[in-house]
């Protein structure tokens, strides 16, 4: 009983970055009505970024993070203008296919590059071993995951506090709610669509590092953590960057509750029943409003 | 009625030829080119139907030339079935399972369906990949007496090949009998808009899942051909995602919606890709040629070379749908 505990308090703490990932996919989907499909690459991104820093400096790990963030930003708004900006407001199936494209390339330069053998960033922080019942012992919780978990909420709320509390971030949420009403306001619209694109691909190089930092990794791991993050994002509910830290940390604990029972290649198909379910359950997500209509 | 259309005879050449060349002279490694061209028409000439007809991306086409093959190589090993009896029972089993699928993703709309069907391919391979009947992640082998029915290995390989041209040709005669029928111009007002089609009384649901199990029929045909040509299967090489993503590009290069357009496409991207994979500088590199192409057609020529031949020659649209 005490190792199901333990494995769904790992699985709150990985949940964490899960929810920090989707977190970019739902800014973008929600401010620019984009499916943004270059997701999964550029968490990939983060991963060989913080591989490479760290084995450039060998320094803290998570100190790294912030570099990883940065150059995601900019990454992001290089994506933006190549192949966004010119598909936002054309019909979907186009962002579809053109971030699809980008998706592509990535992938392409990094198997070139990388190959798809597994890299692993080898960095730890000492672990925590609860000493009192019902644990006593027994069960390490990993330094890193903990750490992980710690800096996904710190962004998360940094984020939150962004967007509700500086002029640029609700400009990003004014355009979200209607882009022509905001341009009648005065808000530049490309503007805002570039930082909310970087900010939002700078999420997913931020929780790239923080899964590489736990997990080793290929260059083709990012299918895997572009379906977590859509089945997040759904959960949450489109543009509900917060929520989909919760919604995050909720099939996190859920894959912990799963895993001591079941072969872990079963996963992405409960991820994709659930998936399936709750769009045609709650088509608004879990914590969205009711449809009025 | 389709008899009458030009592009049918046009479609007719096409197969004869593709049958006529590698027979002169039994040129074998035309014939194995040739087979992967096809393959590669009939998987964009299926999606076309989801995609360029009806307008719903499909990520996860793959995934029914993959479990064809699976159920294809089933029935021809472990059954002893004959190569055509478990192809077509490949393709209905396929066809159902996408209706039953259909019936429940379809309920989704537009992007939805699109990142539903990447979720389809991902749980299909996982519960491919742990199905002990079928060798979990090992896959299955293909025992050589099963080559014996169709006159032995050499015979049975070139039956194979008339096979996945004869479905080569069905696809695209099945593309062009869709266009041009009425259940075709629904799928065309869903595609414009699905709110004023199911007000003019296109039944959205019904229609689209049907869409989605015909585009299976003869993908699922095609790869229980494939792999039993081929001799063996696992997940990785059954569920290939990017052959999967392949083929969208195939068909926006050749043009989305044109029944010649998702065949050029295949055609021309599949020898692309054959002379890029042998080129000692490219091989690498085949991915982000193809994602390059893909971005240049979305963002400049959406219409595709298809789309381009139609605004030279207005009047190629009468006789190349």
């Amino acid at each position: 009983m005490s190792g199901i505990l333990a494995s769904m308090i790992d699985g709150l703490l990985v949940g964490a970055v899960y929810g920090l990932a989707a977190m970019g996919l739902s800014l973008i989907w929600g401010v620019m009505d984009v499916i943004n499909l270059t997701h999964g690459s550029v968490i990939v991104l983060g991963m060989f970024g913080m591989y490479l820093l760290f084995a450039a400096l060998a320094i803290n790990a998570y100190v790294l993070l912030l570099p990883t963030m940065v150059a995601g930003l900019l990454l992001g708004i290089v994506v933006y203008w190549m192949a966004v900006h010119w598909v936002v407001g054309r019909s979907i199936l186009m962002s579809l296919l053109s971030t699809f494209a980008v998706n592509m390339m990535v992938i392409g330069i990094g198997t070139a590059i990388w190959s798809t053998s597994p890299y692993n960033v080898n960095f730890s922080l000492p672990g925590i071993t609860p000493k009192m019942a019902p644990f006593r012992g027994a069960y390490t919780f990993t330094g890193n995951h903990i750490a992980a978990a710690i800096a996904a909420v710190v962004i998360a709320l940094a984020l939150q506090w962004f967007l509700y509390h500086t002029r640029t971030g609700k400009a990003i949420r004014a355009v979200a709610d209607n882009r022509e009403a905001a341009e009648l306001m005065g808000i530049s619209t490309t503007a805002v669509l570039t930082i909310a694109f970087g900010i939002g691909i700078a999420l997913a190089t931020t929780s790239g590092a923080l899964v590489s930092t736990m997990f080793p990794f290929t260059i083709l791991s990012g299918s895997v953590y572009q379906l977590k993050s859509f089945v997040v994002t759904i959960l949450a509910g489109l543009g509900k960057p917060f929520g989909a830290l919760v919604a995050g940390v909720l099939l996190g604990l859920l894959e912990g509750v799963v895993t001591p029972f079941i072969a872990v290649s079963w996963i992405p198909l409960i991820e994709f029943g659930l998936f399936v379910i709750v769009l045609v359950a709650f088509p608004q997500g879990i914590f969205g409003k009711r449809a009025t209509a | 009625m389709i008899l009458r259309r030009p592009f049918f005879y046009i479609i007719l050449i096409i197969a004869a030829l593709f049958v006529y060349f590698p027979l002169r002279g039994n040129n074998v490694s035309l014939r194995e080119d040739l087979i992967l061209v096809a393959i590669a028409i009939i998987l964009a000439s299926n999606l076309n139907l989801m995609i360029g007809y009806t307008g719903y991306v499909n990520f996860g086409h793959i995934v029914f030339y993959g479990l064809g093959g699976y159920v294809g190589l089933y029935l021809a090993t472990v059954r002893g079935w004959h190569l055509v009896l478990s192809a077509l029972v490949a393709g209905l089993v396929v066809s159902l399972c996408a209706l039953l699928f259909g019936l429940l993703i379809l309920r989704l709309r537009g992007a939805y369906f699109a990142l539903a069907t990447i979720g389809v391919l991902q749980a299909v391979q996982a519960f491919v990949s742990n199905f002990d009947p079928w060798g979990r992640s090992t896959g299955m082998y293909l025992s050589f007496e099963s080559y014996q029915p169709l006159g032995g290995a050499m015979r049975a390989l070139w039956i194979t090949y008339y096979l996945v041209i004869a479905v080569m040709a069905l696809s695209m005669i099945l593309s062009l009998a869709i266009k041009n029928s009425k259940f075709g111009l629904g799928l065309f007002a869903i595609r414009e808009d699905e709110d004023a089609a199911v007000v003019l009384g296109v039944n959205a649901t019904v229609y689209k899942a049907i869409i989605y199990s015909v585009s299976a029929f003869l993908p699922a045909v095609a790869g229980a051909l494939m792999f039993y040509k081929n001799g063996m299967i696992d997940p990785s090489i059954a569920f290939e995602f990017m052959l999967s993503l392949e083929g969208i590009v195939m068909l926006m290069l050749g043009g989305q919606g044109a029944v010649m357009g998702a065949a050029l496409g295949g055609g021309l991207y599949e020898k692309l890709r054959s002379y890029l994979l042998t080129s000692p500088t490219l091989s690498n590199f085949h991915l982000v040629i193809a994602g390059g192409l893909l971005l240049l057609v979305v963002l400049f020529a959406p219409g595709g070379l298809i789309g381009w031949l139609y605004r030279l020659v207005p009047r190629a649209r009468k006789v190349i749908e």
